[in-house]
């Protein structure tokens, strides 16, 4: 299944070993790890709290892999996302692609960040010293989309 | 029309994150006013209930709202079933 949401943590080289298997024309796989910081925003993060849309999730994270697809000549993708409370240090995304060549994989797995980042139905809510806090969404982060529109 | 007239349609609107919070509900059953035919509409009519729908969802609030887990416009349309859902910018990754 290239799109999982789930509460439970992943292991990007299991993954990666699963996607290469059996595939001798793969010559490059590009991966992205997102990890909880312990600060944003300038407050010390405590732990955050992943809210998301079931149904609606999966479904816009397959269109976001069927467009990558159609972008580049990919053999694979995989995105895992988790959600639930995480704490600093933690796994929070991976993004796996496989090609035959380094330039696709880069490119589209840079895509698939930007793209989830603006159009997946996921929330973070912070827990800081003065409370719970809503993640606010950033313009550089559209901007980041925007650059392959 | 009678309450149990079968022909009223009913939505399921849903509400996330902040907006969850705020609305104090993750949803609610709706039974569409006649003249409810869109998102526009829609938000109007929720509006129209007062606070804090009518702070939450004024006209240049960031609110997404997606139509059967489909991102939505204003002239999106909407009927009998559907699924609407309000929700703060997406925040993942």
């Amino acid at each position: 299944m290239p799109v999982r949401v789930q509460t439970a943590d992943f292991d990007a080289g299991v993954e990666m070993a699963a996607m290469r298997r059996g595939n001798p024309r793969i010559g490059a796989i590009a991966s992205f790890v997102g990890v909880v910081r312990d600060l944003n925003d300038g407050a010390v993060v405590a732990d955050m709290t992943l809210e998301h849309y079931p149904g609606m999730t999966e479904k816009a994270l397959e269109k976001i892999v069927e467009e990558a697809r159609a972008r580049w000549d990919l053999y694979d993708a995989l995105v895992i996302h988790r959600v639930g409370t995480l704490k600093p240090t933690d796994q929070i995304v991976l993004v796996v692609v496989t090609s035959a060549h380094r330039g696709e994989a880069f490119q589209a797995c840079e895509f698939l960040m930007d793209y989830l980042k603006t159009r997946a139905p996921f929330w973070k809510k912070e827990k800081t010293p003065d409370g719970g806090r809503w993640v606010d969404a950033r313009t550089a982060d559209d901007a980041a989309a925007d650059r392959w529109s | 029309m009678k309450p149990n007239d079968s022909r009223i349609a009913t939505i399921e609107v849903l509400y996330f994150a902040r907006l969850r919070e705020v609305f104090g509900r993750a949803s609610e059953r709706v039974e569409l006013p006649a003249e409810v035919k869109d998102v526009a509409g829609l938000g109007a009519w929720l509006r129209s209930r007062g606070e804090p729908w009518e702070r939450e969802l004024a006209p240049g609030k960031p609110v997404r709202i997606a139509v059967n887990q489909d991102m939505a416009t204003a002239a999106t349309t909407i009927g009998d079933g559907d699924e609407v859902a309000f929700f703060p910018p997406v925040t993942g990754g």
